[in-house]
């Protein structure tokens, strides 16, 4: 059945469907909407045999978490900015101790200076942590990924992060299906963890690793992430057979004449050719993006649009495959390394090593500044005509950083 | 695509009216999207929230550049930013105000050139004596659908009563209501405003029988 939602409410009732056992989390704009939520669901029994745990900080959430997962409960909690960097320590914990927890980031800014809006910064910042991060690009692929991101988790017996841009979709509201209870609970049985901790039978989880096993510990760790694409391939395809229409999607693609074709058979799937520009991104920037595609084409500009919904583990091969014989690459970052670059572009940049095809790093979006079918016109633009840096800010406005500093 | 802009300040239910505006599109089987444009929320800072209406699936996130419509929640808007920014001359506008249309067109370049395009509504009497509190969301929307049919009156009524309850949704109901009527009576009279206030309006206030649709739960209808 279609409804009007606002995305985190959406989310929540998607987590609902999941039926975790604990739901442990500190509210921090803009994903505050969704736990809050929750919590009304646990307190009316609408989500029954769920504890709502209140804590004090972020880094309380996530400890919580990790406890509640080791004792073998579907745990579910979300963060956001400042309130991921604060939980960061016992984020790296949770893949560490290899926990299938699942966490949404409502992507937000980080400070200073403080910024409630939009980016990418939050989640990128822990792309290193062991955990899954997948991408959505509205609030349809953010409640699909939920169910997903459970079933990935579980079966990995490792964390994932759910990524959604912060207000942009968790606080937008649109026309959403969730599946119904019924489809959820076929598709996603109840936990059964590889390990738990269990009184009755008393084992030690996380102890420590020394010189003589870290090192296989971590290439353990790598490999199971490496082998997390098939996995998380597999799964988003069950899911949307188990539903019988479109669903989320590690990588997708999509040509110059196919930008309807969203939702579309998989077999749009092809390459970019010559006479192409690859366009790589996350999130919902790629919805915007899809919108621009038709005019660009008028223009005598072909869009290969490539939108990553699994950015940890990084599709390089997809992603080298997509670019194909494009002529050039444009990524769209929506967060900066200082001094650098940007973090996507980073990723792009491996996978495509000997390919020799141009790739510019265009920043976008950062702290909330609207990105635009205009300025994503412009830039792509200036791409066709060989004009365009191997490293943009989209829209700077450069009266104001001329004579600063 | 019909693209709305709506401008108020914090506390006058711009981002409900963003919604509201999105489900009665809905209701009538279209495909909608609300944005709501968050700042640091504080009461009576400037916001702006964004509505879609269209007949395919909606796969943009940008904000509206160039809408069909903008809705003014707060009159004293019209002096301090250029809330018309984008909307084309033929575009539409309805304005919580009790100028006439010309003279917010003399304060605003900007607003829609046409005749008959922009409606100037005393939103604010009307809630005042509708409602009970200074929330001109509703009636705005009222204005709204009888200016542009982009929605019904129906519809409205229908969200309206699907988001609030009791006397809140009947009050909303009401004003839009009266809105509604106030715009089909005063449309195309581009010098004609409200400087009376609502007793203006009160000279032929419609029993709400007589209102362009009976409200459910509502005594005097009941007995009319």
């Amino acid at each position: 059945m279609l409804e009007l939602l606002e995305g985190s409410q959406a989310v929540a009732r998607a987590v609902g469907l999941a039926r975790p056992g604990v739901v442990c989390a500190y509210p921090i704009s803009p994903q505050t909407h969704i736990v809050e939520a929750l919590s009304g669901m646990v307190r009316t029994g609408k989500l029954a045999n769920c504890d709502y745990i209140n804590v004090e900080s972020e880094f309380a959430a996530m400890s919580v978490s990790i406890g509640a997962s080791a004792a073998g409960a579907r745990v579910y909690t979300a963060t956001a900015s400042q309130g991921l960097l604060y939980m960061a320590e016992a984020v790296y914990n949770a893949s560490g101790l290899k926990l299938p927890i699942v966490m949404t980031v409502a992507n937000r800014a980080l400070g200073a200076p403080i910024n409630i809006w939009n980016d990418q910064s939050d989640s990128l910042s822990q792309r290193d942590s062991g955990w899954l991060q997948l991408f959505a690009v509205d609030n349809q692929e953010a409640i699909d990924l939920h169910v997903i991101a459970y079933k990935v988790a579980e079966e990995l017996s490792l964390p994932v992060m759910v990524c959604m841009d912060g207000f942009v979709l968790t606080h937008a509201s649109d026309v959403v299906e969730l599946p119904t209870q019924e489809q959820v609970d076929a598709f996603l049985p109840p936990i059964t963890p590889l390990e738990k901790l269990d009184i009755a039978e008393p084992r030690s989880m996380g102890m420590m690793a020394g010189p003589d096993v870290f090192t296989e510990t971590k290439y353990l760790a790598h490999m199971a992430l490496v082998g997390a694409s098939k996995v998380i391939k597999r799964v988003a395809d069950q899911y949307a057979a188990h539903l019988g229409r479109d669903a989320w999607q590690p990588v997708r693609v999509w040509g110059p004449d196919s930008p309807s074709e969203r939702g579309g058979p998989v077999s749009a799937e092809r390459p970019a050719q010559q006479g192409e520009i690859a366009v790589i991104g996350m999130g919902s920037v790629m919805g915007t993006m899809q919108a621009a595609v038709p005019r660009l084409k008028e223009q005598g500009i072909k869009i290969r649009l490539v939108t990553l919904g699994s950015y940890r583990p990084f599709p390089a091969r997809s992603v080298r495959e997509a670019i194909g014989t494009a002529d050039r690459v444009v990524v769209l970052d929506r967060a900066l390394m200082p001094g650098v670059g940007g973090v996507l572009s980073a990723d792009v940049r491996r996978s495509m090593a000997r390919l020799g095809i141009p790739m510019h790093s265009v920043i976008a979006g950062l702290g909330g500044r609207s990105i635009t079918e205009r300025s994503l016109g412009k830039v792509l633009t200036q791409a066709k005509a060989g004009e365009l840096g191997e490293l943009e800010f989209m829209d700077l406005k450069r009266d104001l950083v001329e004579g600063a500093g | 695509m019909f693209q709305v802009v709506i401008h108020g300040r914090g506390g006058q239910g711009v981002v409900t009216a963003s919604e509201l505006l999105a489900r009665s599109g809905f209701a009538a089987g279209f495909q909608v999207q609300a944005i709501p444009s968050f700042g640091s929320e504080r009461m009576g800072a400037p916001v702006v929230a964004y509505t879609r209406i269209s007949t395919e699936r909606i796969i943009t996130r940008e904000p509206i550049l160039n809408p069909d419509a903008v809705i003014v929640q707060d009159p004293t808007l019209l002096r301090t930013m250029n809330v018309f920014d984008g909307l084309a001359p033929d575009g539409w506008a309805v304005v919580n105000t009790r100028e006439s249309p010309n003279e917010v067109r003399e304060a605003c370049p900007d607003a829609p050139r046409a005749g008959g395009h922009l409606a100037t509504v005393p939103a604010d009497d009307i809630v005042r004596e509708y409602l009970g509190r200074p929330i001109p969301s509703a009636a705005l929307l009222g204005a709204f659908a009888a200016l542009t049919h982009q929605i019904t009156l129906e519809a409205l009524a229908a969200s309206i009563n699907r988001l609030f309850k009791g006397k809140v949704a009947a009050g909303n109901v009401n004003s839009a209501n009266v809105a509604y009527q106030w715009v089909l009576d005063h449309l195309g009279q581009e010098d004609a405003g409200a400087h009376g206030g609502i007793a203006h309006v009160d000279v032929d206030r419609p029993s709400t029988s007589e209102l362009p649709i009976p409200i459910a739960g509502d005594p005097e209808v009941t007995n009319a």
